[in-house]
């Protein structure tokens, strides 16, 4: 029974294998969108969102 | 008649009939008083719920007045006093056990009010119904003002507000009769997690809510703090409370985990708390009462997102730290240090960007000492996440730990950061809420702010004397090899130390009684404005 490989089993040891790089990279993904030229002005912008009066 | 009235009505009924049948069935005295306690609360929610709807308009509260949002604010004014109730409660029981450690007759031989029943009343009382209380006060606020909506739900908060501040009750009253499952930090019954569990899920959902009909197309930073502080409490709560009852009439339970996995589980959940409770969620209100008082803009939105991220996935593998030495694998015990280590980034870039800021306006801490009080919370944020990370060191802590450097640790976060920015809160949402101009006396701020502080630093010193002292003590050897010192003999040489963190918890409770007076006048005093004059403004010293 345990010889037994579906994708199921596949995918799941994949992820446990490998989380530790899974993790680094999305991480990193969010350090590229924080720093990205880009998106400066909407940070800018959220940056005053506390001071915002309605 | 909504649904949700007619539905939680129903609902409570029917549980105040079961509360009492097991009330009336109980095994034991403390689960028949909890279950009469949940009889008459469900009742008289439910009366509660029915006066309500006879007495409020046919249509329910518009989500806009005039093109602006109608803000709910009934629930975060309860939540606000409920608070600083219970704030002053936790620091008075406080102060009564350092006292029975300098005086142990304090304890006035009373099953009820000996030191191991009163020290889960204390810290559940400063960590889960002060500091709870002023989490969720702040969390409604900072989410409706940032997303530009009313707060979702009619019922739903004020069942969160209700609803928690009855588990705080459960469980306060529950550890003076007795009642725990001797987790730390985690030590109310089955019968009070379940509870917490249904009042904690239905505040997830409000919040989620309220961030799903948001005008704002931009999600503030607060408010991703806010978010992680809710969903990790659950699962944190979740995962380490299972627990299988003696019967489902007894306040007797058995948790299911075994042995060093129930240590794991329990230090996984305790480490947590600190990292999600006491520190994601106050970190949501410094980064929106900073700005806010400071009027200036965050320092930089970038560092907060990355502070956000990297705090999420380093925290939560912590936890061994608090287990070094023990029967735990020591790849787990390395793996926490390790991890304790790396959080000093995130703790301190977080630090750096509420400091800074102030850029542009730091000659508001000699005019504003509400402000100057919310700035020094974050530099014992920036201490206690220095202190921290370096007592998980596994040398260091075979000389701190089980001393009371821990105690002091603790408390430098506990007091000096978590109190502080909840004290810096509650003087910038009492007038916001209740709409007056200011407070009713800033000097007053000013005197709570320096008694406070005082009362911090001769605690946390007393502290670490005492507890290097004591670390040193036990590991003493004489030339011959034997323990140069007895345990009463280090018991005895804290008693100095014992009396000087009294005296530190006195000025604590001290400051806070003049907040809850000057609180009070605000709210109250009609000539609020008038005491805001300019001389009267301390600079600092």
């Amino acid at each position: 029974m345990n010889a037994i490989v579906s994708i199921e089993n596949l995918a799941s040891h994949l992820v446990l294998t490998f989380w530790t790089p899974i993790f680094v990279a999305i991480f990193l993904a969010i350090v590229f969108y924080a720093l990205r030229p880009r998106n400066k002005a909407i940070f800018d912008d959220a940056a005053r969102m506390p001071l915002r009066e309605d | 008649m909504t649904i949700g009235e007619a539905g939680l009505s129903s609902i409570f009924v029917v549980l105040s009939f079961l509360c009492l049948m097991g009330a009336a069935m109980a095994l034991d005295s403390a689960f028949a008083f909890h279950a009469s306690l949940g009889a008459a609360a469900s009742l008289a929610a439910a009366f509660a719920i029915i006066n309500r709807y006879y007495d409020r308009p046919a249509e329910l509260p518009p989500q806009e007045i005039n093109g602006r949002p109608n803000y709910n604010f009934g629930p975060i004014k309860l939540a606000t006093v409920l608070a600083v109730f219970w704030g002053i409660a936790g620091f008075s029981v406080g102060l009564l056990i350092a006292s029975q450690l300098a005086w142990p007759s304090l304890n006035f031989d009373l099953p009820w009010t000996t030191f191991g029943r009163l020290r889960p009343l204390h810290t559940s009382a400063v960590i889960f119904a002060f500091g709870g209380n002023v989490l969720i006060a702040t969390s409604f606020y900072v989410v409706q003002k940032t997303s530009r909506v009313r707060l979702a739900g009619d019922l739903a908060p004020w069942f969160i507000v209700l609803g928690y501040n009855f588990f705080i009750v459960i469980a306060g009253t529950g550890y003076l009769l007795g009642v725990t499952q001797s987790k730390e930090y985690a030590e109310p019954e089955w019968y009070a997690d379940l509870w917490l569990t249904i009042v904690w899920v239905t505040y997830l959902l409000v919040f989620l809510m309220t961030l799903i009909k948001r005008k704002e197309p931009h999600i503030y930073v607060a408010n991703w703090f806010y978010l992680a502080f809710i969903i990790t409490i659950a699962v944190l709560h979740l995962g380490n409370n299972p627990a299988i009852p003696i019967s489902l009439v007894s306040s007797k339970s058995y948790v299911v985990w075994g042995g060093v996995q129930d240590a794991m589980f329990e230090w996984w959940y305790g480490h947590n708390a600190v990292g999600f409770f006491l520190t994601a969620g106050f970190l949501a209100i410094m980064y929106y009462f900073i700005p806010k008082r400071a009027e200036r803009p965050v320092y930089s939105y970038r560092l907060s997102i990355i502070h956000f991220w990297a705090l999420i996935f380093l925290y939560i593998w912590a936890g061994p730290h608090h287990l070094h030495y023990t029967a735990l694998p020591d790849w787990a015990q390395t793996l926490g240090m390790t991890f304790s280590i790396m959080l000093w980034m995130p703790s301190w870039g977080g630090m750096i960007n509420g400091l800074m800021t102030l850029s542009g306006a730091w000659d508001k801490l000699r005019t504003d000492p509400v402000l100057r009080m919310l700035v020094v919370s974050v530099a014992f944020y920036g201490m206690a996440t220095f202190e921290g990370p370096m007592m998980a060191v596994k040398v260091v802590n075979s000389l701190s730990h089980y001393t009371d450097w821990t105690i002091g640790h603790v408390h430098s976060g506990a007091l000096g950061w978590v109190g502080f920015v909840s004290f810096g809160a509650l003087y910038c949402l009492v007038p916001w809420l209740w709409e007056r101009k200011g407070l009713y006396s800033l000097r007053l701020v000013s005197w709570h702010f320096w008694i406070a502080t005082i009362g911090i630093v001769l605690y946390i010193s007393a502290m670490w004397v005492s507890g290097i002292l004591q670390g040193l003590m036990w590991r003493s050897y004489t030339s011959l090899g034997f323990l140069e010192y007895s345990f009463i003999e280090s018991v005895e040489a804290m008693h100095p130390f014992y009396i000087i963190r009294a005296a530190g918890g006195a000025l604590y409770l001290i400051g806070a009684l003049i907040m809850a007076y000057n609180l009070w006048m605000t709210v109250n005093a009609g000539e609020a404005e008038e005491t805001q004059d300019a001389s009267l403004l301390q600079p600092a010293e």
